[in-house]
């Protein structure tokens, strides 16, 4: 009894932390990246500013529009929000513990763009379509590593549960693999691609021939936009937490032990705010891609998941 | 699994990184970027394996290969970059993607050829052998696929790399080999870049297609 109250207090806790924290996390990334680049920087809580003022602006909906133009936004965030549900923060064994699966999370990652792109198609106005075509390319490759970097886990963990690879990846048997170095340069590549960080996609920019993700949402206003926004934020944390969950599990508490929780939540806000920190030092020493060479970038991505899949198959025929 | 064998083998994984990666840069500063950090590797990873055999000759190995491959070729290849007032990005002769799959495949080629013919010899140094000789073959692909003659240099540098690490990770290799190796290389370098300097004279590019036109023309 006290175990399953414990577990829902857990889980609890890691939902209530995840959507109150995604966009304080993403103001963090914004105030680093103003810093580095010699600026004072919006103030941290700004993300939440950003959020209430477009919830009490009015929503537009474009005469052109279907009537699933509102369902749309709304898709996009459903997949996400069960996707930060389902990816497990500073704790393992939370009561959402067994439907989290790799595939699982990668499907409601898919589903999400899916929905995004129809949002933008929805209009038929042209940059939507041009956002979501790219958006289209882009995921052909992101998913794609993806999978293939499943091969890679399954092969090391046994296991395709997010709970069971971060449980084998912590034991020290596996120690430092060359397999693990392919995987989390391809799965960094991917993470970049898919919250649209810089050298894929401009989080700031609204330059026309460049957007991505913004050209999607252009037609957007008010609650609806509010919507897309905070799933926006709220793929950072799930990502940042599927990072650090499979590549830097040390130190994750268990959700029936309430003695670990505390050295669990500092920890986790640590890996979080190194996260924060690499993200911004990588955007403001790097430029954006072309459009056109994007693909190519997440190919590598590609090839690296292989790579890393061929070297666990070497340590696997001798054995070490 | 011992940190002596874990520390090598992520090196040697760094190193194949950065010869995989070289294979997806267009640009020259880039691939003399990732060539210095690849020899910085080589240079630690050299240095690890003196501690880790109690060998003096590696330690040597090690400054040498921080000395002339990490700091002098480096500079010497800006140098060139600098001097020559060159076009910085690379052509192609394939399109990058066709080569990286290429690059994957020589991969598994070498991982494929060192797994069944060391398969007594012991265990532990078998993956690096596979990672050096995948060094090797993705420099040697690296200057099959560019057409620029520095580029191309930097992809035989590449490949001596691979050969180092080899000779690094195996024990008992004598050290006599690896300097003759070094010196080697240095001169090589020095033969190509007189060589790049007649090139430049005659074509004003570096550019190597244009050799193959004249062989064209001289049937």
């Amino acid at each position: 009894m006290l175990i399953i109250t414990l577990t829902v207090l857990a889980t609890a806790l890691h939902i209530g932390l995840c959507f109150a924290g995604a966009p304080l996390l993403l103001g963090l990334v914004n105030k680093l990246r103003a810093w580095l680049l010699g600026r004072r920087g919006p103030p941290l809580t700004q993300p939440y500013w950003h959020l209430v003022k477009l919830l009490r602006k009015s929503t537009l909906v474009p005469d052109t529009a279907t009537d699933l133009f509102t369902f749309w936004p709304l898709g996009a965030f459903l997949a996400v929000t069960v996707a930060t549900m389902l990816i497990p923060g500073f704790a393992t064994g939370l009561l959402t513990a067994p439907a989290a699966d790799y595939i699982t999370v990668i499907g409601l990652f898919a589903l999400a763009r899916t929905a995004t792109m129809l949002g933008g198609l929805e209009t038929g106005f042209g940059f939507g379509g041009a956002g979501a075509a790219r958006e289209a390319l882009f995921g052909l490759f992101a998913e794609g590593a993806l999978l293939v970097l499943l091969l890679a886990f399954a092969l090391l963990a046994h296991s395709t549960s997010l709970d069971g690879i971060a449980a084998t990846f912590r034991t020290a048997h596996i120690g430092i693999s060359v397999s693990l170095g392919f995987a989390l340069a391809a799965m960094l590549t991917v993470a970049l691609t898919e919250t649209g960080r810089i050298p894929t996609d401009n989080p700031s920019g609204h330059l026309e021939l460049a957007m991505v993700h913004e050209a999607m949402v252009l037609e957007y206003s008010g609650r609806l936009l509010a919507l897309l926004d905070y799933a926006g934020m709220l793929r950072l944390v799930a990502w940042m937490n599927l990072i650090g969950t499979i590549f830097l599990p040390f130190g994750m508490a268990r959700a029936a032990d309430i003695l670990s929780w505390p050295g669990g939540l500092a920890l986790w806000v640590v890996k979080l705010l190194v996260m924060a920190a690499v993200l911004s030092v990588f955007e403001v020493s790097r430029a954006k891609m072309r459009v056109f060479r994007v693909p190519e970038f997440l190919g590598a991505a590609l090839l690296l998941g292989m790579l890393a899949s061929v070297f666990l198959f070497v340590a696997a025929r001798i054995g070490a | 699994m011992s940190l002596t064998f874990s520390l090598a083998h992520l090196m040697g994984g760094i190193i194949l990184l950065c010869a995989f990666l070289q294979l997806s840069q267009r640009r020259l500063a880039a691939m003399i970027t990732l060539y210095q950090l690849e020899a910085l590797i080589l240079s630690v990873a050299a240095l690890w394996q003196g501690y880790a055999q109690h060998e003096m000759a590696l330690y040597l190995t090690g400054l040498i290969t921080f000395a002339l491959k990490a700091v002098l070729l480096p500079w010497g290849l800006r140098e060139i970059v600098l001097r020559f007032n060159m076009v910085r990005a690379v052509e192609t002769a394939m399109p990058m993607a066709l080569s990286m799959i290429l690059g994957l495949a020589l991969i598994g080629v070498a991982v494929l050829v060192v797994l069944p013919t060391t398969m007594r010899s012991i265990s532990l140094t078998r993956e690096d052998l596979a990672i050096a000789l995948s060094v090797v073959l993705l420099g040697l692909l690296l200057m099959i696929v560019r057409r620029n003659a520095l580029a191309q240099i930097i992809g035989f540098l590449s490949m001596e790399n691979g050969l180092v690490l080899a000779a690094v990770g195996m024990p008992g290799m004598p050290f006599v080999a690896e300097f003759s190796v070094a010196l080697l290389v240095l001169l090589a370098f020095l033969v190509v870049g007189v060589f790049l300097l007649r090139i430049r004279e005659h074509f004003d590019t570096l550019d190597l297609s244009g050799l193959e036109e004249i062989e064209r023309r001289g049937r």
